[in-house]
């Protein structure tokens, strides 16, 4: 259990993190979301007491991380990928960490045997890739066998098969009972992975609710209707008392009607359709909603002087722009 | 609190698993050993040219440590990156999260680091006195001789205290490039030259490595160099003094900054 109790820092004028309070409880897997720069990465390196509040409190098991008795036995941390020393070996710069813990050489094999690096655990770790840098941060994480973890864009610098491994290694450690806390700029990883969400922007609190609350609360469904003959399918649904809403490329979108119902109706009028399909909204767009406001505040401050920007739809261009080559699952995208 | 014996156990790992360390100590002893039995052999061949004044005051043993003006910068490379490549690498909020005692971190490091500095000057400047001897021959003296164990000795110190305060330095600079664009010049340059200035040499003389430098004299005024208002013993007190500020001001800069 990681208790936030009213965490603010301030980097002179700038808020970075501003009041925060939460929890973050074991079994399960808390996403920490929240677009670049909205305090995610200093609100967790003030958890690991690397960075000091200028007010609140961070408490790990009741306890400030700097009582912790060997820290890495409580609380196992990814932040960065490149923070170990490059002209060491994986195997010694994992075994210099659980010395300073007191922690069994042998659990530096089987860490790294864990995340797949036992080939390479003789080599500098200077010649890592950004992804084996990354699954030898998190080898250094589990160390310990900590019952809380924390990992800071763990799935950057990934392939497809590590982002797969990652999800499911912290589903499993939630699912032994241990605490996740999982931060990340991308919706679409958080739906996959999380069962609990908590979402900053500007360093503020946007939402701390289930992923079921969030999804049920944020995704719209809708029915999406294509004919050539749209006119009298909307002549159509007009009289029969149904709201179409024209989306563009001749594409009708019908909000609270059962998409059986739809294709019943156009088949009894003999109304040829190219499209009748189930939707629902993206909880991307939820989530870019959600911060809009912040991430606008944001833009502003980066650029002085610059004229306001319209940031809400600009942010989010360049969100698509980062967006990985995206694996929607169960998901599909209404926009 | 992580225990203290572990912390200093994974500070010997880190030392000794990287590279640098072997290459910048290995120079150190090199270097100093090379360069005092060269200007022993030179010295002892042109004893005849040298002036009435420097050879009033040969002092065999403090030449033997002739070296040391460059070997002393191995030993400064060696305490810069100890610690700044723990935030060149990044390493250092890896190393917090697992030690968030501070003060216990950087001194379990030091120590380390600083006992390893004392054997390898220890070793340096009794193989550099013997070599040097051997090659000054009659003009050479004896480790039994008055002051002359004393100044062997003080060669490790001064060796040792050398690198840790560039330890000091380099952990309120968080850097290597900085804290080795500062010390090497000034170490290697300003310290020297400004010791050579009539004006600046009644400050210059308080430097570390000009106060320090007093113990490795047998002789008062070895090589005509000037008096001091300090003896041997002083002097390293002085040079510990600047080790022992260059230490809290570290300690101070890693318990406040983020890391």
């Amino acid at each position: 259990m990681i208790e936030l109790d009213g965490l603010t820092k301030r980097f002179g004028n700038k808020v970075a993190v501003d009041h925060l309070s939460c929890r973050v409880r074991p079994g399960m897997v808390t996403g920490f979301l929240g677009p670049n720069g909205a305090g995610k990465s200093t609100t967790m390196r003030m958890m690991l007491d690397l960075d000091n509040p200028t007010s609140g409190t961070v408490r790990i098991d009741g306890r400030h991380y700097r009582d912790l008795q060997e820290p890495l036995k409580h609380i196992g941390a990814l932040l960065d990928a490149k923070s170990m020393h490059g002209g060491r070996s994986a195997y010694n710069n994992l075994l210099c960490l659980a010395q300073s813990n007191s922690i069994p050489a042998s659990r530096v094999s089987h860490v790294l045997d864990t995340v797949g690096l036992s080939a390479v655990a003789k080599k500098k770790s200077k010649g890592f890739s950004l992804g084996m840098g990354q699954r030898l941060g998190i080898a250094a994480a589990l160390l310990g066998d900590p019952e809380i973890l924390m990992f800071d864009e763990p799935v950057n610098g990934l392939d497809p098969e590590g982002i797969h491994w990652i999800r499911n290694l912290m589903k499993t450690l939630a699912a032994e009972g241990r605490t996740i806390f999982v931060s990340s700029h991308l919706m679409s990883e958080m739906a996959l992975t999380a069962d609990h969400l908590i979402v900053i922007g500007q360093g503020k609190l946007l939402a701390d609710t289930s992923m079921a609350d969030f999804i049920h609360k944020n995704s719209r469904s809708f029915v999406r209707m294509r004919s050539p003959e749209q006119e009298r399918l909307r002549d159509l649904l007009h009289a029969e008392g149904v709201v179409a809403v024209e989306a563009g490329n001749g594409t009708l979108e019908i909000d609270g009607e059962e998409p059986e119902r739809l294709g019943e109706l156009a088949g009894r009028h003999g109304i040829v359709l190219h499209e009748l399909s189930a939707q629902r909204a993206s909880l991307e767009e939820a989530f870019m909603q959600m911060t809009a406001g912040s991430v606008e505040y944001h833009a502003h401050s980066d650029r002085d002087g610059a004229p306001p920007p319209q940031a809400g739809p600009q942010w989010g261009e360049q969100w698509n722009q980062q967006r990985p080559g995206d694996t929607a699952g169960d998901r599909t995208t209404g926009v | 609190m992580a225990s203290v014996p572990a912390v200093l156990n994974s500070e010997w790992t880190k030392i000794r698993t990287v590279s640098s360390t072997t290459w910048t100590l290995i120079c150190a002893f090199l270097v100093t050993v090379a360069m005092g039995a060269a200007l022993s052999a030179l010295l002892n061949s042109q004893f005849d040219d040298l002036s009435a004044a420097e050879q009033a005051t040969f002092d065999p043993t403090f030449v033997s440590f002739s070296g040391m003006v460059l070997g002393q910068l191995a030993m400064v490379v060696f305490g810069v990156l100890v610690v700044g490549t723990e935030y060149s690498s990044g390493m250092i909020r890896t190393s917090l999260a697992a030690v968030p005692q501070r003060g216990s971190f950087l001194f379990s490091k030091i120590a380390v680091a600083g006992v390893l500095a004392l054997v390898v000057g220890l070793a340096t400047s009794f193989v550099t006195f013997f070599l040097s001897q051997a090659l000054l021959g009659d003009r050479g003296t004896d480790i039994g001789a008055e002051n002359v164990l004393r100044a062997v000795v003080g060669g490790g110190l001064y060796m040792g205290l050398i690198a840790v305060f560039s330890m000091g330095v380099a952990t309120m600079l968080r850097s290597s490039m900085l804290s080795l664009g500062i010390l090497m010049p000034f170490f290697f340059l300003v310290s020297q030259i400004l010791s050579a200035v009539p004006g600046a040499k009644s400050v210059a003389r308080y430097f570390p490595d000009q106060a320090g430098s007093k113990i490795l004299q047998v002789v008062p005024d070895a090589m005509n160099s000037d008096p001091a208002p300090y003896g041997p013993w002083a002097g390293l007190g002085i040079m510990a003094l600047w080790v022992v500020a260059a230490l809290i001001g570290g300690y101070l800069v890693l318990k406040k900054r983020d890391a």
